[in-house]
């Protein structure tokens, strides 16, 4: 791990309704990732775990506790962010290169200078990502010509072309077969370790999570809070051999047993 | 089958209706005065097209201001009852209320206020299709997936910038759906209230060759009516298919 904490979490808890029927989604819940780290959050369904995105990106406010970023109170100074669902949601009037541009129109400085770039800089920025990708020769499709892989590629791009200071991936691959999932975590790992940027991974594949992440934290079912944060050591580039390491099946083992066998688990509900 | 099948046999259908009207008017000896043949009606409208002209006209036109009126006060109601959860669910009772009064009942009112003429026809032809649109747009603005809303909420894109972006493009085929039913509605308004109150337009014109007894003139004027909504609809639905082809995934868009 390296620098101090970029993006803190201090006692911060979300209750959801008012009066007698509040529920809690989220208990105070503390958490802190270091610049350039990649941390994963698993968990059973209905946890909160995509309730910590949202609070921060700030789609939702806490209703208890701080959260900091780069040392300052969140909503302070402007945080760019990108982000990425199950779905795609992609533009369907829009070709590839549009969707993955996107961003660009919205997010400042390269607001300010779209209509000069778009056909550019702009251009060349979003054409080098899907280089990266492998979706170059898909640039002028349209996004439902693409297969539910390639959507997600997409996705990832969108996500990544304005250069977010954080990467909130809410289980961008889990709509996804095993073969392109796997060819997504990959590419997912380069895309990381090319850029550096801080990601944090919300999934429910624990496979997935130790393949990518280099801290898994685990949560406890609704309300839920943080029971383990442990790191994960494997040497990268990870290949996708390392999933069948000893070692490896061991870490999923046990972050099964913790989410298995938490005392207040029922079963896994609907979120 | 293929489309081109497809379009012959519509075209066959078309033809074989009038065929038929025609042999069963002729071999039941039905009266001129109840149903007349189809050649007797295109021998009345070629007879009558001088005069008919003006009248078709004055349909032609406030139809057409009517409809320009509701599609603006349609759209803008619609994108502002779409784009904000309160005005919707405040608004919707009193819009479905509106709705569900037939607006052929409004053009006594319109005619007490303007004076029989263009004006109540415009006026009814802009009320009975401001609906449709209404609830089509904004259908289609409040229907944005909740995790597109949620990407670009993160990106900080304001309320105008979601709506620019994806809101107005994603209800475009509502839109486009809406004005074809809309533009067919415009025409039954303007023409009854042509047939309530003027002394122009196609709907007056029927009214006055019914009275007497000109029958076929009567059917020359549907006819009429007819090829010009065919018209309107025709050119809205190319509109549809260039504007919004990515819906109904065509490849040359």
């Amino acid at each position: 791990m390296t620098g101090e904490d970029f993006v803190k979490l201090e006692g911060v808890g979300v209750t959801y309704g008012s009066g007698g029927s509040k529920t809690k989604a989220l208990c105070p819940t503390d958490l802190s990732i270091a610049k350039g780290d990649f941390v994963a959050l698993v968990g059973p369904s209905g946890c909160g775990k995509s309730t910590i995105l949202k609070l921060v990106s700030e789609l939702l406010k806490p209703s208890e506790g701080n959260i900091f970023f780069g040392g300052r109170e969140l909503g302070a100074k402007p945080v760019r962010v990108g982000m990425a669902f199950q779905s795609a949601s992609l533009l369907q009037w829009m070709s590839v290169r549009d969707n993955v541009m996107l961003p660009l129109k919205i997010v400042p400085p390269f607001k300010a200078d779209f209509r000069n770039k778009r056909n550019g800089e702009f251009k060349d920025r979003v054409d080098a990502l899907l280089e990266q990708v492998g979706l170059i020769d898909f640039a002028d499709k349209s996004p439902w010509q693409l297969s539910g892989g390639m959507m997600q590629r997409a996705n990832l791009c969108r996500a990544l072309v304005h250069d977010p200071d954080l990467l909130l991936l809410d289980e961008p691959f889990g709509a996804l077969d095993q073969f392109t999932r796997e060819e997504l975590w990959q590419t997912m790992q380069d895309l990381w370790m090319n850029r550096k940027s801080t990601v944090l991974l919300v999934t429910h594949d624990l496979r997935e999570a130790t393949y990518l992440a280099n801290r898994v934290c685990v949560m406890s079912a609704r309300p839920g809070r943080i029971i383990d944060d442990r790191p994960v050591n494997f040497a990268r580039p990870r290949a996708i051999d390392v999933t069948f390491d000893p070692l490896f099946i061991q870490m999923v083992q046990a972050l099964r047993q913790l989410i298995v066998h938490t005392p207040t688990a029922p079963k896994a509900d609907a979120a | 089958m293929t489309p081109r099948t497809q379009k012959i046999a519509s075209a066959t259908l078309i033809v074989s209706v009038f065929v038929f009207w025609e042999i069963f008017c002729v071999l039941a000896g039905i009266s001129e005065l109840i149903l007349p043949r189809p050649s007797r009606i295109i021998e009345a409208f070629l007879q009558y097209a001088l005069a008919i002209a003006p009248h078709a006209w004055q349909t032609l036109y406030t139809t057409l201001v009517g409809f320009l009126f509701g599609v603006l006060i349609g759209l803008s109601l619609g994108v502002l009852i779409g784009s904000s959860k309160l005005c919707y669910d405040t608004a919707y009772p009193l819009l479905v209320g509106i709705s569900s009064i037939p607006k052929v009942a409004v053009v006594p009112i319109f005619v007490l206020w303007f004076g029989a003429g263009t004006v109540p026809a415009i006026l009814t032809a802009m009320i009975i299709c401001i609906f449709p649109i209404v609830v089509n747009v904004s259908t289609g603005i409040a229907t944005v997936e909740p995790e597109l809303e949620d990407v670009m909420k993160s990106l900080k894109a304001n309320k105008l910038e979601i709506l620019w972006n994806v809101g107005l493009p994603r209800s475009l085929p509502y839109f486009f759906a809406a004005l074809k039913v809309s533009i067919t509605l415009s025409f039954v308004g303007s023409v009854i209230a042509e047939t309530v109150a003027s002394n122009k337009g196609v709907g007056n014109m029927m009214l006055i060759a019914s009275s007497q007894f000109n029958v076929p003139l009567v059917f020359s004027g549907l006819i009429v009516l007819a090829v010009m909504g065919i018209s309107l609809y025709a050119i809205f639905a190319l509109l549809e298919g260039r504007m919004t082809g990515w819906a109904t995934r065509k490849n040359n868009v």
